[in-house]
């Protein structure tokens, strides 16, 4: 499982990426929206985008959107700052998986990024499979 | 209500003074004024209608005794005419016949008639008096008629020795010269001016040159007249002259005084100036119990008056301080949201990388296997510790940012049991862990309401989780009921009541306060009421509490009915209880 955490607050993201390698994962962390983006175009095999909403220059809600038109198979889960569940609300409706509050537990987050990723795998799986069906189809 | 402050008492001293001399001033300077003009005006009025009333009066009677004597003195001439010199028996017998003439035709007023020869001496006579041969030889009418063709005497006691007065007229007969002399009788003559009488003091009455009565003073009369009164100087082309001049006692009077035309006596006319002026001193006397009772009337009003007012006008400033108070205070409220949420976004990241560093901290000790086994429980409670006080902190700053939030304030129209219902069923669980009975009392068919659904949730939750931490484990019953305002239609009433200890009156005033708490430190913001307390505001209901301690604390919360859709829907099950 690749994940990307995206968060203007460099202290956070470094102790979190420890703590969750220190749980076998491989944590990525940008500090901005438009790094993101460059990130995930060259690292195309990321499953799971960590997004704070709050964030200088592209704020979250922008970065989501961009992501889901370019790359829209990436999962993204909101991490809100502050209790506006209304722009986390905002994020669901624009494709983002869940959201979170600031400060998360830690297992918890790693239980949504991994029903992050399996519902990632599940459209790969599902998108495979109709291609499978499609070449199938073309040499019926 | 709150007591003026000292500052504002001392205005409304000065304020009430102020409209107090304002009012006197006005009221007082007209009244002054028109009472004095209209009193002077009247007065000099009244003045000279007194005297030209005894003007006209005094010249009246002037008049008339001037042609009473005027015509007794025509009735002796005519006499003298025919008379013709004789015998003394013939002259007697003359006399004789034509005073029972006079007699017949004018009564009693000729008292007698005589000749009187040139040396002076009565020479016929026919009257009641024995007075034949009389000698008037030194006789002031005697030597004063004998100078002009006729002669009307001063009053004088005479030879028979009571008042009298002569009408005289020269004779001339057969080359003599003889007197025809008559005695006016007094008594009718001075009943002429006697009659004349006016109000208690008036009297009339005639005198001579000398100031001399020539006619019966009334008895006890202290008027006396100098000649300096009567002089012929004073009168210059009038007929009468007015004069005010006191009597011997002092008391002022007023003299009218005219002039006779056919003899130099005065016809004098007087009376107490008071009494004269008896009706206008009664016209003011009124005018004055008026205006005393005007002047207390005014004296009234400007004292009770300006207090009335400036009690009015200190309500009214009191009103407007607790309104302009209730403005700070949701300004304030407002100000406080904004300052909070400003501190709750900073705060919340410093703590929440303090919580993953203590986590981190954590997941590092369970890889140390050198350190003691103490030492390495100790830091694990330190480590709990750190991220129990990071979770309060978050708790807070959420909770500030929920009070500051504009967020989901898009109204709706809704149906007030509906959500009570709803957010009793999400209580009801919690309530029953604690003990606590939560009763309803639904108006079925209340009007809609246009409320933010999240926010009318909000105060709701709020309102019964403060009852039920209130109550604690010992249970008991929190009763919300909704209806129709009493007082006013046009609002909703919600009243949550609960059983509990109540609240202490000197903390009443300050629970809508934000951070106001009177939970245990770390158990509460001390935000929920003044939460509900912005939204109700906002949303133009009011919110207000009662509460007695040791029976309870009762809620009211008055919500505006959606103007615009007052159509009532019954409800499905009414009047539930749960």
């Amino acid at each position: 499982m690749k994940t990307l955490f995206v968060d203007d607050e460099k202290a956070f993201l470094e102790i979190l990426t420890k703590r969750l390698e220190k749980r076998g994962l491989s944590p990525s962390a940008v500090y901005g929206g438009e790094e993101a983006l460059n990130f995930l175009a060259e690292n195309t095999k990321t499953d799971v985008v960590v997004l704070d909403v709050k964030m200088p220059g592209m704020d979250g809600l922008e970065t989501l959107t961009e992501i889901k038109r370019q790359f829209p198979l990436v999962e993204v889960i909101m991490l809100t700052g502050h209790a506006t569940v209304d722009s986390a609300i905002e994020g669901m409706k624009l494709g983002a998986f869940d959201y979170m509050m600031k400060p998360c537990d830690l297992d918890l987050l790693i239980e949504k990024l991994e029903g992050a990723a399996a519902r990632k795998k599940d459209h790969e799986d599902k998108i495979m499979e109709a291609r499978l069906k499609e070449i199938a189809g073309h040499r019926v | 209500m709150l007591e003026a402050p000292a500052d504002r008492k001392g205005f409304y001293q000065i304020l009430t003074r102020k409209i107090g001399i304002l009012i006197l001033v006005v009221s007082f300077i007209p009244l002054v004024l028109t009472a004095g003009i209209l009193c002077y005006r009247f007065h000099k009025a009244y003045s000279e209608k007194v005297r030209a009333h005894i003007s006209e009066l005094v010249l009246k009677h002037t008049q008339n005794i001037d042609a009473f004597l005027l015509e007794k003195l025509g009735n002796i001439r005519y006499l003298a005419r025919q008379f013709s010199a004789g015998s003394r028996a013939s002259a007697d017998s003359f006399l004789a016949s034509r005073l029972a003439e006079l007699k017949d035709e004018y009564g009693d007023v000729f008292t007698d008639l005589g000749l009187v020869d040139e040396s002076g001496a009565q020479f016929a006579y026919q009257g009641p008096f024995r007075l034949e041969n009389a000698d008037y030889s030194r006789a002031t009418w005697f030597l004063k008629s004998k100078e002009s063709p006729f002669y009307i005497s001063d009053v004088f006691a005479g030879l028979r020795g009571h008042p009298h007065f002569i009408v005289a007229v020269k004779v001339a007969s057969q080359g003599q010269t003889y007197i025809l002399r008559s005695t006016i009788n007094f008594t009718a003559f001075n009943s002429l001016v006697e009659n004349i009488q006016i109000g208690k003091t008036g009297v009339a009455f005639i005198v001579n040159a000398q100031g001399e009565f020539q006619t019966h003073a009334r008895p006890g009369t202290r008027i006396h007249i100098t000649p300096s009164m009567v002089d012929r100087e004073i009168f210059r082309d009038k007929s009468t002259v007015i004069i005010k001049k006191p009597d011997t006692l002092g008391n002022p009077y007023i003299y009218g005084i005219s002039l006779f035309k056919n003899i130099d006596w005065r016809m004098v006319f007087c009376q107490d100036f008071n009494d004269a002026l008896r009706d206008l001193w009664k016209a003011e006397l009124l005018t004055l119990v008026v205006f005393i009772l005007g002047c207390f009337a005014i004296l009234f009003v400007s004292f009770t008056l300006p207090r009335n007012i400036v009690k009015l006008i200190a309500e009214a400033d009191r009103k407007n301080e607790a309104m302009n108070r209730q403005v700070v205070e949701s300004g304030k409220l407002a100000t406080i949201g904004e300052l909070a949420a400003g501190i709750a976004h900073e705060i919340n990241n410093p703590v929440a990388i303090m919580v993953e560093e203590a986590g981190w901290m954590g997941d590092l000790l369970e890889d140390e296997t050198q350190a003691s086994t103490g030492t390495v429980k100790e830091f694990n409670r330190a480590i709990e510790q750190i991220k129990t006080q990071g979770r309060r902190c978050k708790d807070i700053t959420h909770k500030l940012l929920s009070f500051a939030r504009k967020s989901d304030a898009t109204v709706a129209d809704i149906r007030i049991n509906d959500t009570i219902r709803e957010i009793v069923s999400l209580t009801a669980q919690m309530a029953k862990y604690n003990n606590i009975a939560i009763q309803t009392t639904l108006m079925p068919e209340l009007p809609y309401i246009r409320f933010s659904p999240a926010e009318l949730q909000q105060v709701i939750l709020n309102l019964i989780n403060n009852a039920i931490d209130a109550m604690g484990k010992e249970g008991g019953t929190i009763h919300i009921h909704t209806r129709i305002s009493p007082g006013d239609s046009r609002y909703i009433l919600i009243d949550f009541q609960d059983n509990g200890p109540g609240i202490p009156g000197h903390y009443l005033d300050r629970i809508f306060d934000p951070f106001f708490t009177t939970k245990a430190v770390g158990k509460g913001t001390g935000l929920g009421l003044s939460i509900c307390y912005g939204i109700i505001r906002k949303m133009g209901g009011k919110i207000e509490v009662e509460s007695r301690v040791g029976q309870g604390t009762r809620f009211y919360i008055h919500l505006p009915v959606d103007p615009d859709n007052t159509e009532i829907k019954p409800l499905n099950n009414e009047g539930d209880r749960s």
